[in-house]
């Protein structure tokens, strides 16, 4: 091929993804709004025996809405855009290509095992780690394999400097492998005893020791998945959008380094006031403090990329979203450290503003940004318009609604929680029973639950628009520079 | 300096790697050895209360339930004495959870009975008005995986030195005397306080069902 030939792009394994974010987003939203609406009615509880109680469907809407959606989401975006900054084709690197596909297959086989062994409630109990042992042998391949795709891609590329985006992409795939490999640390019991269930394993690590490990790499499966290829997405996506160059490089470099020298040391913010040293303790405060430096630094950049071209924001829907989500991207980030003051934390730790505060991020930025990125790519891989520009406006207001509804319901929820924990009358006795400050949060959890309808009810929209763009919009003979072109 | 980074992937893969990973060096490995060291007097889980922790992850307790008593006198006066590092040194793995929909259950040993238990897992609120907790009806069917948690203490035994007696051995004997000796006299003296027809005849037959694990687990949280 010539050099200054136009570059065909192959998006296969960026569709297969793109599928897969549909289906496992409807499917982790749908369970989200059942366990919200269980708090609020536990009848809902016994649909489905043993296996539909809140306690097992919790980890279940987790783990699919973060490796089935976030990750499928991740995914396609990078099988998407590394070719386009890389400047290369996957159809020119066989050994990327397979590879690609491989796994996808395997993808899909961990997403299935892991579905099963949630629900029958085989797991290691370790919040966003339940797998057992071998899912993430398993989940390692898959990994391994994505590390090699992309420096097989980097390796031929014809743009020598690695785009933002690029950078982003490089942590999360070293972030999430260090991270994922120290705390999944186990023994296979069988393999020690000769008896008993093969899929049994015991930590590595107990007690405290075992809680930092976690929350190391709890709390940076936020950073490493919920934020850097997200960010890593926004850098792409939005000057591609916009059609606007990113407004400073220097702001670009500093959030990169800041946010990735910072964000490890914030894991113990999830552990004030317990049993891990008050060191640990007061580092893990002060740097999530640090933090927001460069996730504002991002989220600005961002924002002033749009400078003197602010009437897109009204005639451009995935505009709209994208603008909406580095400004979730700042509230959440303001929130979390102002969460991990230890004196803050001492009211919000345990209550639901934790859930309130994890919401505003994944659903206002996360999931706004992933859905935002493949109705961008959609036209561009189908070479069709984008179905509906109407339903995309009408989902973007749902979908606000249902964040704003959810985290505010959440805020009172959690606040109120905390406080009646620990009030006391003129004697200095505890003033509530528990189960006072349970009853208290009836009508919160209804709004949420009712937020959770809202939100399921956009997806579906947008889950709808997306395959209407695939079989039956009017069809584009050249890819469009900027915007997306929509019906 | 980041312009020369930029064009070389290996060299910028290395100093990400090594800006993410001097956190974890700082602040995670001091503290190992000391934090695992136990508190005196602290017992091994017995396998049936092993067993019964299988349950408490199976069924995923940890979504609503802490095991964490944090050294506030609203805590210490609603669950008891604040929580201890060493009180934990044969957790694994840890369970102290994150979220507060039903109360803290680190002592709960200390102040719940069997019946209580019993009656609070087949209806919840029939024990506490109000309550949102389901009614987890399966757990006095299903039996506990009594085989697993025997391996798991030989394993514990076996790879990090955990103090269990001589009786802890691979093998299926072994592990059938143990069953006879121990863990089955254990579940009788249970399900001797519980009423649930059921639960008696399968202990009187042998086998013990989850909820008796479980109330085994419970109990020992003190």
């Amino acid at each position: 091929m010539q050099s200054n030939a136009a570059l065909e792009y192959d998006y296969t394994v960026a569709k297969l993804y793109t599928y897969t974010a549909i289906v496992f987003g409807f499917v982790g939203m749908l369970i989200g709004t059942l366990i919200a609406a269980q708090l609020a009615f536990p009848d809902l509880n016994y649909l489905l025996g043993e296996y539909g109680t809140f306690s097992r469907l919790r980890p279940l809407h987790t783990n699919v809405v973060i490796y089935g959606f976030t990750v499928s989401g991740i995914f396609a975006t990078f099988y998407y855009s590394s070719q386009r900054v890389l400047k290369v084709s996957m159809a020119e690197s066989k050994l990327a290509m397979t590879l690609g596909k491989l796994q996808f297959g395997l993808y899909l086989i961990a997403a299935a095992s892991l579905v099963v062994t949630e629900l029958m409630g085989i797991t290691q109990s370790k919040e966003y780690a339940q797998m057992e042992w071998p899912l993430d042998l398993l989940i390692v391949v898959i990994w391994v394999i994505w590390g090699i795709v992309m420096f097989a891609l980097i390796g031929i590329r014809r743009e020598k400097a690695l785009y933002i985006s690029m950078w982003y992409y490089i942590a999360c795939f070293l972030g999430v492998a260090m991270l994922y490999l120290f705390n999944n640390m186990a023994v296979p019991t069988y393999f020690v005893a000769g008896m008993g269930s093969i899929m049994h394993s015991v930590s590595m690590y107990s007690g405290t020791n075992d809680a930092l490990v976690q929350w190391w790499w709890g709390h940076n499966a936020v950073a490493f998945v919920f934020t850097v290829p997200i960010v890593g997405m926004i850098y792409y996506y939005l000057p591609k959008e916009s059609g606007q160059a990113v407004y400073s490089y220097k702001l670009s470099l500093l959030s990169f380094w800041g946010l990735m020298f910072v964000y490890l040391w914030a894991g113990s913010h999830h552990l004030l006031w317990s049993t891990v040293p008050d060191w640990m303790q007061t580092m893990g405060s002060i740097f999530s403090v640090v933090l927001i430096l460069p996730s504002w630094g991002s989220a600005i950049n961002m924002l002033l990329t749009m400078k003197g071209e602010w009437n897109q924001l009204t005639e451009n829907p995935l505009i709209k979203f994208m603008v909406l989500a580095s400004t979730f991207y700042m509230l959440s980030t303001l929130e979390g450290p102002i969460q991990a003051i230890k004196s803050v934390n001492a009211i919000a730790h345990f209550t639901d503003w934790i859930p309130g505060h994890v919401h505003d991020g994944v659903l206002g930025w996360v999931a706004f940004m992933i859905m935002a990125a493949l109705m961008h790519m959609a036209p561009r891989m189908f070479k069709r318009e984008l179905y509906s520009k109407k339903l995309v406006e009408a989902q973007f207001w749902i979908q606000t609604t249902a964040v704003v509804l959810y985290f505010t319901s959440m805020w009172i929820a959690g606040i109120t929680q905390g406080m009646m924990w620990r009030a006391v009358d003129e004697y200095g006795n505890l003033m509530y029973s528990f189960i006072d400050t349970v009853t208290v949060l009836h009508p919160y959890y209804a709004i949420r639950a009712l937020s959770g309808v809202l939100f399921l009810t956009g997806f579906v929209m947008f889950a709808y628009n997306m395959v209407m763009t695939m079989v039956a919009s009017k069809e584009i003979t050249e890819e469009p520079a900027s915007a997306t072109p929509m019906a | 300096m980041f312009h020369w980074l930029e064009k070389r992937p290996f060299f910028f893969a290395v100093g990400v790697f090594l800006v993410i990973a001097f956190a974890g060096l700082v602040e995670i490995l001091p503290n190992f050895a000391e934090a695992s060291r136990p508190v005196k007097g602290l017992k091994p889980y017995s396998v049936l209360e092993l067993a019964g922790k299988e349950v408490y992850k199976k069924d995923n307790c940890i979504a609503c339930h802490s095991q964490l008593i944090r050294p506030f006198k609203a805590e210490t006066d609603r669950y008891g004495q604040y929580s201890l590092s060493g009180e934990y040194a044969y957790d694994r793995p840890f369970l102290w959870g994150s979220k507060r929909t039903g109360p803290d259950l680190h002592r709960v040993g200390n102040y719940r009975t069997v019946e209580w238990h019993e009656n609070h897992m087949w209806d919840p609120p029939s024990v506490v008005p109000g309550s949102i907790m389901p009614a987890y009806k399966h757990q006095f069917k299903n039996v506990a995986d009594l085989e697993t948690a025997y391996a798991e203490a030989v394993t514990v035994k076996k790879v990090f030195n955990t103090p269990y007696g001589d009786d802890i051995q691979p093998g299926k004997a072994a592990y059938e005397a143990e069953l006879k000796n121990k863990i089955l006299p254990e579940a009788r003296k249970i399900a001797a306080q519980m009423k649930n027809q059921d639960v008696k005849d399968m202990v009187a037959a042998g086998k013990v069902p989850e909820i008796v694990a479980l109330i085994a687990y419970l109990n020992r949280l003190k």
